[in-house]
């Protein structure tokens, strides 16, 4: 009865109890989320929680004992030339990002003109997107060929080069080589998105422009491109994520060579993680990984956001 | 906007005059714009079309110096060498297997939850959801070693005990892939966006015919999210079919592998076998092709849809 009492006259309780009714009213809400829910608990929480606390331990998942050792996984990350030698690398890739970005958006801005057949050529600028990982490396590593390769070919009857190159064993080649492939790969994606852009600016904005004698240049320069902007945001941030995780075209094409200069930060992860089985590190290596895109997200978030009124 | 409309309305009679002369500044410029477009196209497909060139040649000729661009000597064998050579044959089939299956079962899952967090009011609900939400941003690295861990130790599972200890678990089966793909809060996401724009009348209307929630989430919302139900089969088919990372990790059995993680191992050991290889990258293309040419209306509006946000 004394525990009835103060319940009804404890507002938090009556708003628990209030909550739990609402609760058992809505159960079929819980049944449709729990296997998402669960899915999530155990792969997401779990599995974040887990690599926190291996990320603490040395563990070669061979052995069932894992001796803790403190930051040590994450100071050795400081004095790992390899480790640091990927951080650069990566860094490297994000050149091309705004190359993929200027080559999407230049695709984007001639298809918007109402061309005739903008769907044939919207479809082949986004084969390369669909290919899969693997099979574009192939392609690329053929392309990149010494002795038969098709760019060499090109480049030589062009009189670009007068000699065959290696593209792909070369230190100082091999990763605007990726990055190459990587625009190619990229362009489709970012073209399609960017026409979405381009197609919700309202006509009128061009008009008015029109009529106070901008021309073509002075429209693109200060309607369309400020416009995109929101879009381009969108667009750099995925760009970095996914940057930040280049692994497949590494994993086939170069194996991190030559000399490590082509080694990302993903690349090595996997190595250390399952060639090394050092789990301990590779997983401090991950959370060094999503501190640097988390960072990275929140200057952009912060410097490059369009808020765009009109 | 009400500015814009009112210029506009002033505008038009201005611009628009009424006969306009063919300007030679204007045709000019769409010759330019159908130039660049085409140089563009080309390069951008070269590469990808010496792939299926280079399938239907001989050995011999793939490397002939200039490139053959059109075979000289037009020959199948290739294709027949490849179904042919170890494995590959079953492995088309498991990759076309794991697409489907991870296809329904996150279709099902994601939009039941998609739905419920759209439409139902309940306690926990945004909390929940912006807690999802807030993970999306943590790279999969993150995810590698923990959820290999996970397979591994899971119970009852690949001779595992109950306590997931004594065998391989989930590893080195379709489960390893099929489970870790089974949900995905990117698509929830997308969906559930999508499911507020249905009006709830027509929800409540169900409702007071005595609808069960089961029956209103599955003869009502479903039927009305078929544009964004295409974009995401068509992305979570293509993401399965092209994966590479997550096949290189979980599976060890030859038997098991995907066909891009076979083609990819078949590369890295055969260094010369151009001729199979173009064949297989071929193969392991055209279902993703077919798929984008057939569905490029849903293709392209769900990567706006994703692109807009």
């Amino acid at each position: 009865m004394a525990v009835t009492d103060i319940r009804q006259s404890n507002p938090t309780s009556s708003r628990l109890r209030e909550t739990l009714r609402q609760m058992r009213k809505n159960w079929s809400a819980y049944v449709f989320i729990a296997p998402g829910l669960i899915h999530f608990a155990i792969f997401t929480v779990f599995a974040v929680s887990f690599a926190f606390y291996i990320s603490f331990h040395e563990w070669n998942i061979i052995q069932p004992d894992k001796p803790f050792v403190g930051l040590d996984n994450y100071l050795r990350l400081f004095d790992d030339p390899r480790f640091l030698r990927a951080v650069t690398n990566t860094f490297t890739f994000m050149a091309g990002i705004p190359l993929g970005l200027a080559s999407g958006l230049s695709v984007a801005l001639l298809l918007n003109t109402k061309v005739r057949g903008q769907a044939i050529y919207r479809t082949l600028f986004y084969i390369p997107v669909v290919t899969p990982l693997v099979v574009s490396s192939i392609i690329w590593k053929w392309v990149y060929q010494g002795d038969y390769g098709l760019l060499n070919y090109y480049l030589l009857k062009l009189g670009i080069i007068d000699q065959k190159i290696v593209w792909l064993a070369d230190p100082d080649l091999a990763l605007p080589a990726l990055i190459i492939m990587m625009i190619w790969g990229g362009t489709g994606s970012t073209m399609v998105i960017y026409l979405a852009g381009l197609q919700s600016i309202p006509e009128e904005m061009y008009d008015a422009a029109k009529v106070d004698g901008a021309n073509a240049l002075q429209r693109l320069l200060y309607i369309t491109i400020p416009l995109l902007k929101p879009t381009t945001f969108f667009l750099l941030v995925t760009s970095v994520i996914g940057t930040f995780q280049i692994f497949t075209e590494v994993y086939i094409m170069t194996n991190g060579g030559p000399l490590n200069r082509t080694t990302t930060i993903g690349y090595y992860l996997y190595t250390k993680a399952f060639r090394e089985l050092d789990m301990g590190y590779a997983t401090a290596m991950a959370f060094a990984l999503f501190a640097m895109i988390f960072v990275f997200t929140l200057l952009q978030w912060k410097y490059a956001r369009g808020d765009v009124e009109y | 906007m009400a500015i814009t409309r009112t210029e506009k309305t002033v505008s038009k009679p201005i611009s628009t005059p009424a006969v306009r002369p063919i300007k030679w500044k204007d045709v000019l410029g769409k010759a330019i714009v159908y130039v660049l477009l085409t140089t563009g196209a080309i390069i951008f497909i070269a590469p990808w079309a010496w792939m299926v060139s280079a399938s239907f040649q001989p050995i011999g000729q793939i490397f002939n110096w200039p490139p053959n661009w059109i075979p000289e000597i037009f020959t199948l064998s290739n294709y027949t060498r490849f179904l042919a050579a170890e494995g590959f044959f079953r492995w088309i089939l498991n990759s076309g297997f794991l697409a489907v299956v991870v296809l329904c079962v996150q279709m099902f899952f994601n939009s039941m939850a998609a739905y419920t967090f759209a439409k139902r009011k309940f306690p926990g609900r945004d909390g929940l959801f912006l807690m999802m939400l807030g993970t999306l941003m943590i790279p999969g690295q993150l995810f590698l070693i923990p959820n290999y861990m996970i397979l591994l130790r899971s119970p009852l599972f690949g001779g595992n005990n109950i306590l997931g200890q004594g065998g391989h678990g989930m590893l080195d089966s379709y489960w390893g892939i099929i489970i870790p793909y089974a949900f995905s809060v990117w698509s929830v996401f997308f969906m559930r966006q999508y499911m507020k724009g249905i009006p709830d009348d027509l929800l409540d209307a169900a409702r007071m015919d005595g609808a069960s929630e089961f029956l209103i989430y599955w003869k009502v919302v479903m039927p009305l999210c078929g544009p964004v139900l295409a974009a995401q089969a068509i992305f979570t088919f293509t993401f399965v079919w092209n994966d590479f990372f997550w096949p290189l990790i979980v599976i060890s059995d030859p038997d098991l592998r995907t066909l891009q993680l076979g083609l990819a191992l078949f590369v890295i050991k055969n260094r010369t076998v151009w001729d199979i290889v173009f064949a297989g990258s071929v193969i392991s293309t055209l279902p993703v092709l077919l798929v984008f040419i057939f569905f490029q209306k849903y293709f392209i509006r769900g990567i706006a849809l994703t692109g807009m946000k």
